[in-house]
């Protein structure tokens, strides 16, 4: 089942036996998208499209979205009519996670989902099974916290390049599997000292970012991505499923209780703190914030997260992306603001 | 490319009150605070019924067609925009939200005083700044609604904001716990209100303002049908100063008050009488999404070759509520015929009839907007589709792509034209009137 936002509870299709694909982009220019998506959307949206539209993913048996940004939505709705699949869905996940009423209204769509994943699978879903499938989620969310603490190290033992992508992985594999690999990952580095020096501490945030390229090119500056806060790094395995009234009901707590999309960050910023809290936790020494060009929900987020961040000494720098970045572009703003954050190191 | 006159005309005779009523509301925002009353900040599609029950000194701003308005002053608008983009905020998030949040850095209201009259800022009223409103009452279906008022409460200092997410999925998977959803959600609104406003809240005025908006919606929407006639007895440009009512206060008795008692009984007349809007129709059109506010002249433009543009869903279907009647057409939604017993009851029903607003369709797939807008085509009997593909509202734009594809899947010729409805830095008239006179020649006019 390919899905297009993690806010898709992949706990329930893993207990039908379904493997949940994140789609993403190629980074690749393409033009196939220009009839179905207005050029004003994210580039994300139209290179996750451009996938579907050129058949990459035709091993999918379906393909559904949870309920978040407008941007991404049309992706899907394109998709599943250009490129019919067996069985599609759009998951009405609120947008209001700070009502108290978010939890009753999304297991109640829960219940609704994992009748038709059921009827599509021709088999029931059990308690044991959905069980199950929470304890490997768990213990895969577990095990990536466990990986991100290393990097609380002064020589982190492995690069924010890596981590992406481990983070990709983790998102297309099955998590059982994936499991397996971390553990001996984690074993790998648990006494690993890397042949590169660190530098400068750094946290990357802001829109959907699966650019190693551009990840690779800042720590060959003299930096090192300690953390982030990226639906394809941190935000999407943050939190866990806890024991609640009943196995649907936990798994909902657990996407709205979750650290929020731009989307459903409101009334109150809830985000800014966890940010403020990881930068001072993984001693950062200074944030580049990242913004898929169009991107409309973390546009309306930076102006604040920036503010935020250079209020608590947090030294920021600002990149526009697109489909593929201007490597050499960056690469002279980034030294630029490497050298800034190192003099202000010196006094 | 003049035509003559094919049919008679005439201008509306309900033009003036409703010009009225329009600087009516601005002006009791503006004063609201004189009379020992409240004002309010939300949006157009806000559960405006709501904090009508707080009581009748209760006056609302609603963000877009204020917007609209500032819009429409090209000078206001562009250092406002200005403003926005200083503050560090891009250029491509909503125009109608950076005009608003503009208006609210430089502290410049688009009305004031001119000779003590209560006039635009445009036509000389002495510059007055926001008037700051008490609380913000908002709705969230696009990704820019609670998004917005976030930042306006952080512009102004922190203003107790309430937002219900209104995005619950398509009317016809609508159910009980969808609706429940909403409904505890304005229950909890009401407590926040008497909360913040500490004043106790009023269940009768609450019944009044829920059938003032099961008025509006449904009389705007009958109006609407009966543009199908030929010749369509309103344009819609005329459309546009009159559906903004229901942009302001849908669950103001004044509005639905107009539309029942004033706009359709006209409307109805002049099907009757056979008055055109544009006397020498000879093709019609509709858009979609909306206009450049500053360059509505495209729509007289229009005229020259005897083309009138009927409407959109989305004037139609931004506060119009609609069903399929029972010969298979779309006619205006059957106004729910019961007493309201309690605030429970009244609140579910409330929410139960407005989650069919079509214009909250798309927001979930697409596909339901080209089905509406291949109906109107059919219904409204047209030549053809005019898309604005606006830079200035995602909201409205997502999937505006698709909606072009299966239009011309149906058999109905699409002119896209880029643009933007709040920020005219981003549409070019002389591009979109040559555009205009292609799409022109395709239907046959000369
Ligand atoms: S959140 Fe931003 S980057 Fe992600 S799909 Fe939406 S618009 Fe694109
Ligand atoms: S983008 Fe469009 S729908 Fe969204 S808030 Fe702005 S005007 Fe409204």
């Amino acid at each position: 089942m390919g899905y297009f936002c993690t806010y898709v509870p992949e706990e329930i299709l893993y207990a039908a036996g379904v493997l949940p694909v994140r789609i993403l982009g190629s980074h690749e220019p393409q033009d196939l998208t220009e009839p179905h998506i207005f050029a004003m959307f994210c580039p994300f949206c139209r290179d996750c499209l451009a996938q579907g539209l050129k058949n990459r993913y035709k091993y999918l048996d379906g393909l559904m979205i949870a309920q978040s940004c407008l941007h991404i939505r049309q992706a899907y709705t394109s998709w599943i009519k250009h490129r019919p699949v067996e069985f599609s869905k759009f998951l009405c996940m609120p947008h209001k996670v700070q009502s108290p009423h978010a939890y009753e209204f999304l297991t109640e769509e829960y219940k609704t989902f994992k009748n038709e994943v059921e009827d599509w699978m021709g088999k029931k879903i059990t308690d044991k099974d959905l069980k199950n499938a929470i304890e490997v989620y768990n213990e895969n969310r577990r095990l990536m916290r466990k990986l991100y603490e290393l990097r609380k190290r002064d020589i982190p033992p492995i690069t924010g390049e890596q981590v992406m992508e481990v983070v990709m992985a983790m998102q297309m594999t099955d998590k059982a599997e994936h499991n397996k690999m971390l553990k001996d990952l984690l074993k790998k580095l648990e006494n690993h000292t890397p042949d590169r020096e660190t530098g400068s501490r750094l946290m990357i945030l802001g829109s959907e970012d699966d650019d190693t390229v551009f990840m690779n090119m800042v720590e060959s500056c003299g930096a090192t991505f300690v953390i982030d806060d990226h639906c394809t790094g941190s935000r999407y395995f943050w939190n866990e499923v806890e024991n609640g009234k009943d196995l649907l009901s936990s798994i909902a707590s657990r996407y709205i209780d979750r650290i929020p999309c731009p989307t459903k960050d409101w009334e109150e910023r809830k985000r800014i703190p966890h940010i403020l809290k990881l930068c001072k936790d993984w001693n950062v020494d200074g944030a580049i914030i990242m913004q898929q060009k169009f991107c409309d929900p973390h546009e309306l987020e930076f102006v604040s997260i920036k503010k935020a961040l250079e209020d608590a000494g947090v030294p920021t720098l600002f990149l526009e992306f697109d489909v593929t970045v201007p490597i050499g572009q960056f690469k002279i703003r980034v030294e630029a603001f490497l050298e800034m954050i190192g003099e202000e190191d010196l006094f | 490319m003049e035509q003559e006159a094919k049919y008679p005309t005439e201008k509306l005779k309900c033009w003036q009150k409703a010009k009225d009523i329009r600087m009516k509301f601005y002006q009791d925002y503006v004063e609201a605070h004189d009379k020992g009353g409240l004002r309010w900040a939300g949006g157009a599609w806000t559960f405006d019924a709501i904090p009508a029950g707080l009581g009748d000194d209760v006056y609302p701003i609603t963000s877009e067609p204020y917007s609209a308005t500032i819009a429409f002053d090209k000078k206001l608008s562009l250092e406002c925009m200005e403003a926005t983009e200083v503050k560090g905020y891009p250029r491509d998030l909503c125009s109608y939200m950076r005009n608003y949040w503009g208006s609210i850095i430089t502290d410049k209201f688009a009305f004031g005083y001119k000779d003590g009259e209560f006039v635009p800022r445009f036509q000389g009223a002495k510059p007055i700044g926001f008037p700051k409103p008490d609380f913000i009452w908002q709705d969230h279906i696009c990704c820019s609604h609670a998004k917005w008022y976030q930042v306006v409460s952080d512009l102004e200092g922190g203003i107790p904001m309430y937002t219900v997410d209104n995005a619950v999925g398509p009317s016809h998977e609508l159910t009980d716990s969808k609706i429940k959803y909403v409904v505890e959600q304005l229950k909890d609104g009401i407590k926040f209100l008497e909360k913040t406003t500490k004043r106790d809240y009023d269940d009768e005025l609450l019944y009044k303002a829920i059938r003032n908006h099961f008025v509006s919606t449904s009389k705007w929407a009958e109006a609407c049908a009966l543009n199908k006639a030929i010749p369509a007895p309103l344009d819609e440009k005329s459309i546009y100063s009159l559906y903004v009512l229901g942009t302001l206060q849908k669950a103001g008795k004044q509005v639905a008050d107009f539309y029942e008692k004033d706009l359709l009984p006209e409307v109805q007349d002049r099907v009757k009488r056979g008055i055109a809007a544009v006397p020498n129709e000879s093709f019609r059109v509709m858009s979609d999404t909306q206009p450049p506010w500053s360059f509505l002249s495209i729509f007289r433009y229009l005229e020259k070759f005897g083309c009138v543009s009927i409407g959109s869903l989305y004037t139609f279907g931004l506060i119009g509520q609609w069903e399929v009647k029972k010969d298979g057409t779309w006619g205006a939604k059957t106004i729910p015929n019961m007493e309201f017993s309690s605030r429970d009851q009244a609140l579910y029903e409330y929410v139960k009839y407005e989650l069919h607003k079509p214009e909250w369709q798309h927001f979930y797939s697409c596909h339901f907007k080209s089905d509406l807008m291949i109906r109107i085509a059919k219904e409204w009997k047209l030549s053809g589709v005019m898309l604005h593909y606006n830079r200035g509202c995602e909201g409205l734009t997502v999937g505006i792509a698709e909606n072009r594809l299966a239009l011309l899947d149906a058999g109905f010729p699409v002119m896209a034209f880029e643009g933007n409805n709040a920020d005219e830095r981003e549409f070019d008239e002389a591009r979109t009137k040559a555009k205009i006179n292609a799409f022109m020649e395709t239907l046959g006019a000369k």
